[in-house]
């Protein structure tokens, strides 16, 4: 049975960076993933990562900026945490290759991003993302002796012994389909948000809310599960990102009657106010008529106006996705554009140390919920959320794992998943003798999850519609368990997978619509119509949700406030 | 997908033809067809998996993003190496004889199940051949190293490599000699041979110069730029590896790579159309040279076969046929005039058709 100090599970940017820190830190480490590291979907973050390093600028500055883009529902603590540690971790990332684009000077180039008050965001052309993961992945390489890499495993359960403390998981081996246990001191989640519970989304096919799942599963609580971010800028075909970096650069928003329509929603700003306000500019541009596009479903993006050379050198990646994914070559032509679903605030709850209240079990990166994003993440503060983090969690875990004894971990959870794993591929495909509703496909059910929470948990939400999301949600939660798939294999079985991930989705798409329910008022990306304004007397606080029994249970905990007070949030 | 093409136009029907290989059955490899329903423009992938969501859950296909940022899908379709997100409906089917996409496996690689192959028995192995860490100048500075901005802008294009494999597919030297670290790692490498933090340029070249599966293996067919999906001109980079390793370090390598190129453009310079009876002394350091004498045995019965056939005649083996006539000297001329090295790279100087003058850019410069 492999056992360590530190398992991470997920290989993304918090993952990687997790585990270089417990190894550096001296831990013996294993960071295990579905898919292929450089596969993780930090490879598609886009625009940049933020920190105060320009010398006119003061991470206070930044702190300020992130706690008015959360709408005040950041923790202050952690925010400064992170936004206090941002220019470190930068410079470590380029120490360690990261090719970051200069300035005439030789120093690092900063670009402006959405809701910040000055140019403080880093980049690599617009794959800062890719570059970060690929240099992250290098230093795996280097490290291989301190760092056993697990590349296409994927878990099935957390352990916990019987004090309650996470031991480890249960994993399966994509490629052989062996099952296997691993012990570890400490596990840190790493595996990222659950957009796929949403269709259209940014996201990747994978993301789909595994870890988020299991922690809940396991008892961890999760909090901020209403705040479901928006992006402004996807394609209305099939919801590929546009990178905020486009306004960064000088983009626009143009409405049918070509009118630059944010001057109304947000004078100071423009394009560049946070993302949950543009988003529900645009979206309000196109409710009352204004939308371009055949069925006035999109809103024109124009980037014309800044340089062919630099929009060649800077967005080389959505000159490409316009060209590739929409057929227009946006250095020319305005291309059409929508609020799509993007980012998940929300997660497994954690202090500034990863730490769930689970002990032994950590998080970081969109899985985890700190809170430093709020109601609303700034761009570019989630690459920085997910180093930040993941390096203190790998630390934090390395340290705590000095003073530990391995523990013992049974097979009877492995023995448990085997079982639940060999009769979901037998399940029948037809009603059974007792009658009842023949079982659904999988996809189907999963299709039909991603409508429903895009139609009623969007921009833009209501008691009723949420109550009907609810019901939607309980319904496919119980076709799921007679679902049915294809894939009667062993090696590379994706379908059996798919079965489990949809099991995932589903638990968290029920969590976050029961905190949507909940919040009755409109804070930063929960815009609730039937309670439009922000109401700091009853709702400055967050919502936890945890499984009590078969269910979720709704309870709260304090924002933290350390130097801002609330006030009325203006762009 | 090289031309633009628009969006819209409603669902058409599309014949799929996929290469399935299920290493439990005992069976060999066999095709499998499917009817889907999707807009034109829709990607060969969203094609596949919705054959996947309707009809059959057990195809084998690694994906993940549908952007064509995480390099999952690499697959061969109509035998043309890419990704199947980035590869539309109506391309493909316009690009094959009989109307039917065939999507296969990538090549130059074990195939586990279906479209998945196995890469890190070839691909991940010859990434970890070219020490794919940035090796840092010391001391390391306490900000940033400060660096030329033009150096990180040239790098871009090799870092946005995405891992996919496409080149490795079906790269021609490779399946002659797998042992050939290959486009995809070779691209990797100038990474760092072009990155001013890197401490271990020369060293670097050294090795890929001197190992004969290295720098000079690559046979220049072209493969890995037609197959690249995000413009990474994996043989260009290769051939800049060359270019630095042979011109700015003044590395002799052991296969005659360097002096073999050499010999070409003074072969040219020279005679305007090649005359390859003096390539390969010349490659070897000239006729008389001790190392020219083996090379020449070796190449005796090429020659014995040419001058047969006719293809030679012995006064073109032993005389000068032809002498380069003025326009070839006047390009020599120019290239030799230049001050630097004129290097292509998208990120730099764009394509084409970037023509246009180019004025103070926005979002350029930093505040410091």
């Amino acid at each position: 049975m492999p056992s360590h100090d530190v398992l991470i599970i997920g290989a993304g940017l918090a993952g990687q960076r997790a585990a270089l820190a417990a190894a550096q830190a001296g831990a013996s480490v294993a960071i295990l993933s579905k898919v292929h590291p450089v596969r993780s979907h930090s490879v598609a973050a886009a625009g940049g990562i933020n920190a105060a390093i320009s010398v006119a600028d003061d991470w206070r500055s930044h702190a300020y900026d992130t706690v008015k883009g959360s709408d005040f529902l950041g923790d202050q603590d952690a925010i400064e945490v992170m936004c206090s540690e941002a220019p470190g971790e930068v410079m470590h990332l380029e120490h360690i290759g990261v090719t970051f684009h200069r300035n005439e000077k030789g120093e690092l180039d900063l670009r402006a991003f959405g809701g910040a008050s000055v140019k403080r965001t880093a980049y690599v052309a617009d794959i800062t993302g890719q570059a970060i993961l690929h240099v992250l992945y290098e230093q795996l390489m280097k490290h291989h002796e301190q760092v056993d890499r697990y590349e296409e495993w994927f878990v099935t359960s957390l352990l916990r012994d019987d004090a309650g403390a996470c031991c480890g998981v249960v994993a399966r081996d994509v490629r052989s389909g062996r099952m296997e246990v691993f012990s570890a001191k400490n596990t840190i989640l790493a595996c990222g948000g659950a957009g796929q519970a949403y269709s259209p989304t940014t996201n990747a096919l994978i993301v789909t809310g595994d870890g988020i799942a299991q922690a809940y599963r396991l008892g961890a609580p999760l909090m901020d599960m209403e705040m479901v971010q928006y992006h402004p800028t996807t394609l209305v075909e099939n919801g590929l990102l546009i990178t905020e970096g486009a306004r960064g650069e000088g983009a626009v928003l143009l409405n049918a009657e070509g009118e630059r329509f944010m001057e109304k929603y947000a004078p100071n700003k423009m394009e560049l106010a946070s993302r949950d306000v543009v988003s529900r500019a645009e979206q309000t541009e196109i409710l009352e008529g204004r939308g371009v596009g055949t069925h006035g479903e999109g809103i024109y993006l124009d980037i014309t106006m800044v340089p062919r050379k630099r929009t060649l050198e800077a967005l080389r990646e959505i000159v490409n996705i316009g060209k590739d994914f929409a057929g227009v070559d946006i250095t020319r032509e305005p291309i059409m554009i929508r609020p799509g679903q993007h980012y998940i605030m929300g997660g497994v709850k954690t202090d500034v140390d990863g730490a769930t209240s689970v002990p032994g079990l950590y998080a970081a990166g969109e899985v985890a919920c700190v809170s430093v994003h709020g109601g609303n993440r700034l761009g570019a503060n989630s690459l920085l959320d997910t180093l930040i983090f993941g390096r203190r969690a790998g630390e934090h875990a390395a340290a705590r794992a000095a003073s530990m004894a391995m523990p013992a971990v049974s097979d009877e959870q492995l023995h448990e998943d085997v079982a639940l794993i060999d009769g979901l591929i037998a399940r029948p495909r037809e009603a059974g003798a007792g009658g009842g509703p023949a079982p659904r496909r999988v996809s189907e059910i999963k299709a039909e999850l991603g409508e429903t929470m895009n139609q009623y948990v969007a921009v833009y939400r209501e008691q009723a519609g949420l109550e009907k999301a609810l019901e939607v949600v309980q319904r496919l939660r119980e076709e799921s368990e007679r679902a049915y798939i294809d894939d009667r294999g062993t090696v590379f079985n994706q379908d059996v997978l798919g079965a489990i991930e949809l099991g995932y989705m589903l638990d968290c798409a029920q969590a976050i619509v029961v905190a949507a329910i909940e919040r009755k008022e409109s804070r930063g990306a929960q815009f609730r119509t039937d309670y439009p304004e922000r109401n700091d007397e009853q709702w400055l606080k967050h919502i936890d949700i945890t499984l009590n029994g078969d269910g979720p249970a709704v309870s709260y905990s304090p924002v933290t406030i350390t130097q801002w007070q609330p006030e009325e949030r203006k762009y | 997908m090289a031309e633009t093409h628009r969006v819209g136009g409603s669902p058409e029907k599309f014949k799929l033809k996929l290469r399935r290989f299920d290493p439990e059955s005992g069976e060999a490899p066999y095709w499998d067809e499917h009817t889907i329903e999707l807009e034109p423009h829709r990607s060969v992938l969203e094609g596949i998996l919705q054959a996947r969501a309707r009809f059959d859950g057990s195809i084998g296909i690694r994906c993940s993003c549908r952007a064509a940022i995480c390099g999952s899908c690499g697959v061969r379709i109509n035998g043309e190496p890419g990704l199947a997100c980035h590869t539309h409906l109506d391309h493909a089917r316009d690009s094959s004889p009989d109307g039917t996409i065939e999507v296969e496996p990538m090549g130059n690689m074990p195939v586990i199940k279906d479209l998945v192959v196995d890469m890190d028995a070839v691909h991940w192995k010859k990434i970890q051949r070219v020490t794919p860490w940035l090796l840092a100048k010391q001391p390391v500075p306490e900000r940033e190293y400060l660096v030329p901005r033009e150096n990180m802008v040239d790098v871009t294009q090799s870092m946005a490599c995405i891992q996919c494999g496409a080149c490795v597919s079906d790269c021609l030297a490779m399946e002659v000699d797998p042992g050939f670290i290959g486009p995809a790692a070779l691209a990797k490498a100038y990474r760092f041979v072009g990155d001013p933090r890197d401490a271990e340029r020369h060293e670097r070249l050294n090795d890929l110069s001197q190992d004969p599966q290295g720098i000079y293996d690559c046979t220049h067919c072209f493969k890995c730029v037609q197959a690249c999906p995000k413009d990474v001109n994996p043989m260009g980079q290769i051939m800049r590896l060359r270019r630095i390793a042979g011109a700015d370090e003044h590395i002799v390598d052991q296969n005659n790579g360097y002096r073999h190129e050499h010999a070409f453009v003074k072969n040219i310079r020279r005679n305007g159309l090649l005359h390859e009876a003096d390539l390969v002394p010349d490659s070897s350091g000239g006729k008389f040279h001790p190392r020219a004498i083996p090379e020449l045995i070796s190449g005796m019965p090429t020659a014995i076969r040419g001058l047969m056939r006719g293809k030679m005649t012995l006064s073109k083996i032993l005389l000068h046929p032809h002498k380069a006539p003025k326009p070839v000297k006047k390009y020599f001329d120019e290239i030799d005039s230049k001050p630097e090295r004129y290097e292509l790279n998208l990120y730099v100087t764009g394509y084409d058709e970037d023509d246009e003058p180019t004025p103070a850019t926005v979002g350029e410069g930093s505040t410091t």
